[in-house]
């Protein structure tokens, strides 16, 4: 009920009363009319708007000193420490999420405040810079909601990011009193830096009952795991330097460290590294002797040499990430963003959205007590991978720590995710970057099964009105045993199928569809009828075809379930001259299309072309009464990334009264549109997805020296 | 239409346009800019004084984030040891990975006690683990101990309680307070609140348990396994119940439940709701009251009609026919309803609330059920009549690869924890979560080998790559005394005239040495010699020396020409994870005998292409050695001519598809001199001129007499024993072969590509 699109017209075309010409002149003007009025409201209900200038009433000339100062009297309640047992079942309330057909949570944020404490101290600053653009990005997602009543998460505005900036109990006391705080149920905070001197806690030291935190710096002891959220910590490098992304591949350093100040342990350890493996390590310090008005966080120095930083980052192929006093590092963030791989030294730290994100494939965590083998774990690493695991952490940064934006959203959606994990964002989406997104494929038929013989195949005659040929292909395709039905789409509006006492008896059950339209696609339409998974498509002209070769074809396409299978092969071409594709059908080696004319293929492939069509292909063939067939190749080979399987020897597809198929090829005019065709989906699809082979399947004893009477299919080729 | 209602209709049109261009300015203010305006004060304000915030840190601070005066990370790693000894263990806190570096990942099982039978389900998982290829019986060489003590049943009501397992533990030399011992357990607790008590301290010892709850699981440290009944196969496994992809799913029922339910105590309330589901249509949710000896007593007003209707339906009826299962909590957290579920491709519907999901660290349940809350049953059914179609499906086939991937036999079970264990050793060197999650799975996927997707045979359209454009033929030589054979000689020049041939490869596995350099043939391309050790099973190891992703595998004896070369390897890449090559034969179950047949006759089928001369992945060659444990590659060595019916059978089980003959040239049959030179060395596979065209249906070892009978009957002898080893037969049949496009077709020679393939 709530979600239409998930639903789909399962009763073929509807029927829609053919009109005369007269009353659709009418028509068509009425229509004109009321989408000229609407386009008209349009305009005058929008214009004015975008005149106006936005200033005005979208953002608010307010200024941050103005908001409203609360009081917090010194014994207001403080709530209870973090519970470590709060899991999503235990501690948060889904009730307040609800079902919603989009399945997104609503998120509400409490106003800006300022808190003082009895003698008007204030509390902390009043918000970061880094806070206010997370909030800021809250607000314009989808996620945000301003109805406190319609909220599923709440997001303080108390700003928590470094607990070194803030007063741990009047912090406690100013999160009790926020109005839905409810022991911090359903609460979200966020915080990068987290404890103090000396133990350095690894999550926030401030008292918050249930609430959740989105934690930069957990260690497996404080994370509760599918609760908290593990984030990383923001480098504000990210947004001040524009570091091009640097093309993979080997670099001047092996290994760099970068951090200024490490543990004197540490550093020994990395200078044994350097003392064994020469110049491939670099290990930078602070600079000491730096001029004035020179950033001290933008330069490193080695012995005398100064290095600019981050820029350095990527002169090297591993950066190493070490734990300081807490174990989150914003040099994780620099160090992804030069595309460097980390190399993660921090014994049970929890990586940043480590419940979503693969580090594996961007990083290399070594425990601490391994750090003198760093150098030659590395360097089993071979260079296929480093180059790869390059890419990926230039992604991670760019789609997850870039800016606080990206940090607050992918917080919101892991969480989103567990509260509706059916319509939870897959593996892929999170993991593999564009340039995977756009070459890989994922075959919706992707388990290897080979569906069993006893099932049979429909056959689905398009027809419109060469009865006698009809009848001829009908008695044919009766004979092949795998039959298990027949369906004739009957696409003639103007006149009656035949009565059924004339149609051929045969020993499947025949159906007969009408069709609203006269239309290709009603082809490939998948008709409730149709209840094998294997679809015959065949014209009503293909009478060449021998039972055997039928049978033989549905043999092969249960070998190749996810593949069309078909007799007539044809193939496209670059074509050098023309700087465009061009359609072949002559005799060659290559073959990268069957015609749909006669071609086994899974029903699933009707389903995709009726409802899943990319770009206007669909109603483009049915416009031009021509190229289904190639549309349908693009469509199976795009979803699969496989090719065709072409059956048995070429045929002359002659006969009579045949004008589709070989007949019509030979047609310079319809090879120049098939030609077209060819251009025109391989723009809409954005890319070739037909792939060339150049072999065909025939059956294993096929012209071998052998008594025909033994074989299974002794009758393929036969002219 | 009247004209005169067009001018009805137009007139009101027209007024429309009239409100709005002169009156409509009013009325927008009114009703849709104020709304907006009142939204846009809510928003989150655009503060006119932003830039001038302060960042949450100071940069210098957050690149500095060190203290010097903190003790030294040893130091701070030896407290925290000490603080969380066994509470929250970690591999880096609990477990002794020195232990594991010298002889790598190996596994060692304590002596049963004599006075103490194991149950069924315990000596499974030991019979599991001594089959397994890290199994040592040395614990000297011990990276994991597995406790000899069966401890899946620790309810201590049961019958197979075993008691004072404290005592015994701690006598043991090597228990070592637990520390790397890997404990089994299937029910933990009793009644009435089955807590996660086992019974006895298990120190610092990892834990693969199932029914975990997430609080008490450590992540990264224990394993939560599946619940899995007493008659669960060794190994083999029943097949999911997957036969056919539909879309929309035609199943009669969209989600169903039948089961007890509790009436009180631990786990009740979820059953007892799942009533309000029920439709008696489409959605079938069932419960019964009869549970224990004195449910009457607790019976409620509902029971005598529930108890009537539950009797109405059948329990496998209703899996085989619904797309989803409702998965609910029992007493415990986990029940062996998930697996029938998986296995029948009935979408597991979870409720069950804080159960830490079998393998979760690695396997992404998301894919493959879907994860409901207790709490919000009543929304189970709309939530999943929106799921859409295709992901559906998607979810269905995900369920078979699992089952078959990771559920199907103990075997599987025990194996994927030992994986996860050992990934977790050399993190840098194990598995991404995507090859858990992609067909074959992540048993099959060799980390040692390598992590790229592009190294493997099975990931490259989801990688968006191709195999390389290359290969590397592959050549064993073994009847040869010193010099060489004419036919070795003709196919170094075949295979080297190919475009796609990157190297030759020779094995030499013959007591006398190789001859030297000079004598070989000149060739275009590299042409390396190694020699063997003279085992059979020698072929298939993964070489330095091959380096491209396609190896041709070939006998010395194997005649083709260069373009049957060429037109198989173009094949290969059409079908890299599989073996494609020329002499077929095929398998067949003989059920006067009772087992499995073998021949070699031309038959319409095949299942087997013999790698005397065939294409595939590189990759095999590393699965065959390391994936396989050394006491199935001894069988193979003991038999003669089995080791290429084993490659077979192993890539046939990796990808459960057929392997893939291309046409070749007629035979002009060559009398090979059997095994001359290296007559006690390995005998080879049968050459491909052994098939029989001459008699078809004659006993095929007519043939070639006696030798040819023995050979015969241990390739028999070998598939059946292969078949028993697997615990299933994994070869698929093919009645298909594939040629070139105009092979044998009434055109012009000069227009084919590959002409000689017909002569």
């Amino acid at each position: 009920i709530m979600c239409a699109s998930a639903k789909y017209n399962t009763r073929g075309p509807a029927l829609i009363p053919r009109m005369k010409t007269k009353h659709r002149i009418y028509y068509i003007t009425l229509f004109s009319i009321v989408l000229l009025g609407l386009i008209a409201t349009g305009m005058f209900q929008f214009w004015p708007h975008s005149i106006e200038s936005s200033s005005d009433w979208t953002v608010e000339k307010r200024s941050i000193h103005d908001v409203p100062v609360v009081k917090l009297p010194a014994d207001s309640p403080i709530p209870e420490r973090g519970d470590l047992s709060c899991r999503m079942h235990t501690c948060f309330d889904v009730y307040k999420c609800g079902f919603n057909p989009k399945n997104k949570i609503k998120v509400y944020i409490y106003s800006l405040k300022k808190y003082v404490d009895e003698y008007g101290t204030s509390v902390s600053n009043t918000i970061s810079r880094e806070y206010n653009e997370l909030l800021t990005a809250i607000s314009d997602s989808e996620f945000y909601t301003d109805d406190v009543n319609r909220a599923c998460l709440f997001v303080p505005s108390i700003d928590v990011l470094n607990q070194n900036a803030l007063r741990i109990k009047e912090t406690a006391q100013a999160l009790a009193q926020l109005s839905r705080w409810d022991r911090g149920t359903n609460h979200l905070l966020f915080n990068m830096l987290p404890g103090g001197p000396p133990d350095y806690n690894t999550a926030l030291d401030v008292p918050r009952d249930r609430a959740l935190l989105a934690g930069g710096g957990f260690s497996t002891w404080t994370y509760r795991q599918g609760y908290d959220v593990s984030i990383p910590v923001y480098s504000p490098l990210s947004g001040e330097v524009d570091l091009p992304e640097r093309g993979p591949g080997p670099r001047r350093y092996f290994i760099l460290s970068s951090q200024m100040a490490l543990h004197p342990e540490y550093r020994l350890e990395l200078e044994a590294l350097q003392a064994e493996n020469g110049e491939s390590v670099l290990i930078l310090d602070k600079c000491t002797n730096l001029s004035e008005g020179v950033p001290a966080v933008r330069k490193r120095c080695y012995k005398n040499q100064v290095f600019d930083y981050p820029q350095v980052l990527q002169e090297s192929t591993f950066c190493v990430v070490l734990r300081g006093a807490r174990l989150g590092q914003a040099v994780l963030s620099d160090v992804l963003q030069a595309g460097c791989v980390p190399v993660i030294i921090a014994d049970s730290y929890i990586l940043p959205f480590s419940e979503v994100l693969d580090w594996k494939r961007a990083s290399v965590v070594i425990p601490e007590e391994k750090m003198p083998e760093m150098y030659s774990i590395l360097q089993t690493i071979p260079q296929r991978q480093i180059e790869e695991m390059q890419r990926q952490a230039r992604w991670f940064w760019e789609a997850y720590f870039r800016s606080m934006k990206a940090i607050a959203l992918a917080t919101l959606q892991i969480i989103n995710d567990r509260i509706y994990p059916y319509a939870a964002i897959s593996y892929e989406e999170w993991n593999d970057p564009p340039a995977v997104k756009w070459s890989s494929v994922s075959n919706p038929l992707f388990l290897p099964l080979i569906p069993p013989q006893s099932q049979g195949f429909t056959a689905i005659v398009l027809t419109y009105d060469r009865v006698e040929s009809l009848f001829r292909v009908i008695t044919e395709v009766s004979k092949v045993p795998s039959l298990s039905k027949l369906l004739v789409v009957w696409n003639n509006q103007n006149k009656n199928p035949p009565e059924d006492s004339l149609w051929p008896k045969i020993r499947v059950p025949l159906k007969v569809v009408r069709t609203a339209e006269n239309k290709l696609s009603n082809r490939f339409f998948p008709y409730d009828e149709i209840e094998t998974e294997a679809v015959l498509a065949i014209d009503d002209d293909i009478i060449m075809l021998t039972s055997d070769e039928l049978q033989f074809g549905y043999e092969v396409w249960r070998e190749f379930p996810d593949r069309l299978v078909g007799y007539p092969g044809r193939l496209h071409l670059w074509d050098h001259e023309m700087n465009k594709w061009k359609y072949e059908s002559e005799w060659t080696n290559e073959v990268s299309m069957v015609l749909t004319g006669a071609a086994f293929y899974h029903k699933y492939f009707n389903y995709l072309y009726t409802y899943k069509m990319p770009g206007d292909i669909k109603n483009w063939v049915d416009a031009h009464m021509n190229c289904e067939d190639i549309a349908m190749n693009f469509l199976v080979a795009n979803v699969t990334g496989k090719s065709v399987i072409k059956v048995t020897p070429r045929k002359k597809f002659k006969c009579p009264e045949c004008t589709a198929i070989d007949g019509l090829s030979l047609d310079q005019t319809h090879m120049v549109e098939r030609s077209e065709c060819i251009n025109k989906f391989a723009s809409v699809f954005g890319t070739m997805p037909l792939k060339v082979v150049e072999h065909r399947a025939d059956p294993v004893l096929y012209k071998d020296d052998f008594p025909e009477k033994l074989k299974s299919f002794p009758n393929i080729g036969s002219l | 239409m009247q004209t005169r209602k067009k001018y009805i209709f137009l007139t009101f049109l027209a007024s429309w346009l009239l409100l709005f261009f002169f009156g409509g300015d009013q009325l927008r203010r009114f009703a849709f800019f104020s709304g907006r305006k009142t939204k846009a004060r809510r928003n989150w304000p655009h503060w006119t004084d932003r830039s001038l915030l302060k960042n949450f840190a100071d940069p210098e601070e957050l690149q500095r984030d060190g203290d010097p005066s903190l003790p030294s990370p040893r130091e701070r790693r030896a407290a925290w040891l000490s603080v969380h000894k066994s509470s929250r263990c970690q591999m880096e806190t609990c477990f002794d990975l020195s232990r594991c570096e010298k002889h790598g990942f190996k596994v060692f099982t304590y002596p049963q006690e004599r006075d103490q039978p194991v149950s069924e389900s315990y000596g499974k998982i030991l019979s599991s683990i001594e089959r397994s290829r890290y199994h040592t019986p040395n614990p000297e060489e011990a990276c994991l101990f597995i406790l000899g003590i069966d401890t899946l049943d620790r309810d201590h009501l049961s019958g197979q309680y075993v008691r004072n397992v404290d005592e015994k533990i701690r006598g043991f030399p090597l228990w070592n307070g637990g520390r790397n011992h890997l404990i089994f357990n299937l029910y933990s607790g009793t009644w009435p609140n089955y807590t996660g008590d086992l019974g006895f301290d298990i120190g610092q010892a990892i834990l693969a348990k199932a029914s975990f709850d997430t609080e008490s699981f450590r992540p990264g440290f224990d394993v939560s396994i599946p619940l899995f009944p007493k008659d669960h196969p060794q190994r083999g496994g029943e097949r999911g119940w997957l036969y056919r992809d539909s879309v929309p799913p035609k199943k009669k029922y969209l989600l169903v439940f039948k089961g007890k339910r509790y009436l009180t105590g631990i786990g009740s309330g979820t059953r007892n709701a799942l009533h309000h589901i029920h439709n008696g249509k489409d959605i079938i949710s069932l419960t019964t009251c009869k549970h224990g000896k004195d449910w009457e007593k607790h019976k409620d007003t509902r029971c005598d009609k529930d108890n009537v209707d539950y009797e109405k339906f059948d329990y496998q009826e209703l899996l085989h026919n619904s797309t989803f299962c409702i998965v609910p909590r029992g007493r415990r957290l986990g029940s062996f309803r998930f697996l029938e579920a998986l296995q029948a491709a009935c979408i597991p519907v979870l409720l069950s609330d804080g159960w830490e999901l079998p393998f979760a660290e690695v396997i992404d349940w998301g894919k493959a059920a879907v994860v409901g809350s207790e709490r919000l049953l009543l929304q189970i059914p709309s939530a999943i009549r929106c799921i859409h179609p295709e992901r559906v499906l998607a979810f269905q086939q995900q369920t078979q690869f699992l089952w078959d991937a990771y559920f199907s036999s103990v075997d599987k079970i025990v194996h994927t924890t030992l994986e996860i264990i050992k990934d977790r050793l050399s993190p840098h060197r194990s598995r991404s979560r995507f090859l858990w999650n992609a067909l074959p799975g992540g048993l099959l996927v060799l980390p040692d080998f390598s992590t790229q997707l592009g190294d493997f045979p099975f990931y490259y359209l989801q990688h968006g790559s191709s195999p390389s454009k290359k290969f590397t033929a592959f050549i064993r030589a073994v009847s040869q005394a010193g010099s060489l054979s004419q036919p070795i000689l003709r196919l170094i020049q075949a295979v080297s005239g190919s475009q796609y041939c990157a190297q030759i490869v020779v094995l030499w596995s013959c007591e006398k040495p190789p001859p030297p350099s000079g004598k070989w043939p000149q060739t275009t391309v590299p042409l390396t010699i190694i020699q063997g050790r003279r085992k059979p099973s020698d072929r298939f190891f993964p070489f330095e020396a091959i380096q491209t992703d396609a190896v041709l595998s070939l006998d010395e004896h194997s005649s083709l020409s260069t373009s049957e070369v060429d037109f198989a390897f173009v094949v290969w890449r059409s079908f890299p994870e599989r073996i494609v090559g020329f002499p077929a034969q095929s398998h067949f179950w003989d059920a006067e005998q009772g087992r499995w047949g073998y021949t070699s006759k031309w038959t319409n089928e095949l299942s087997i292409v013999l790698t005397a001369a065939a294409f595939y992945h590189r990759y095999y060659h590393s699965l065959f050695t390391e994936y396989l444990p050394a006491g199935l590659r001894e069988l193979v060595d003991g038999l003669a001519a089995c080791e290429d019916i084993l490659m077979n059978v192993l890539v046939a089980a990796v990808t459960k598809l057929p392997p893939i003959k291309v046409t070749q040239r007629k035979q002009h049959k060559e009398e090979v001199p059997q095994q001359a030179g290296c007559r006690d060395g390995a005998a080879g596979t049968p050459p491909p001129g052994e098939r029989s065209p001459s008699a078809p249906r004659s006993a095929p070892a007519k043939a070639k007499g006696t030798a040819g009978s023995r050979s015969f009957s241990q390739r028999q002898d070998c598939l059946n024993q292969l078949a028993d080893w697997f615990g299933y037969m994994p070869l698929v049949s093919s009645q298909l072969r594939l040629d070139p496009v105009l092979f044998k077709d009434q055109v012009s020679v000069l227009r084919k590509k590959y002409p000689r393939l017909e002569k």
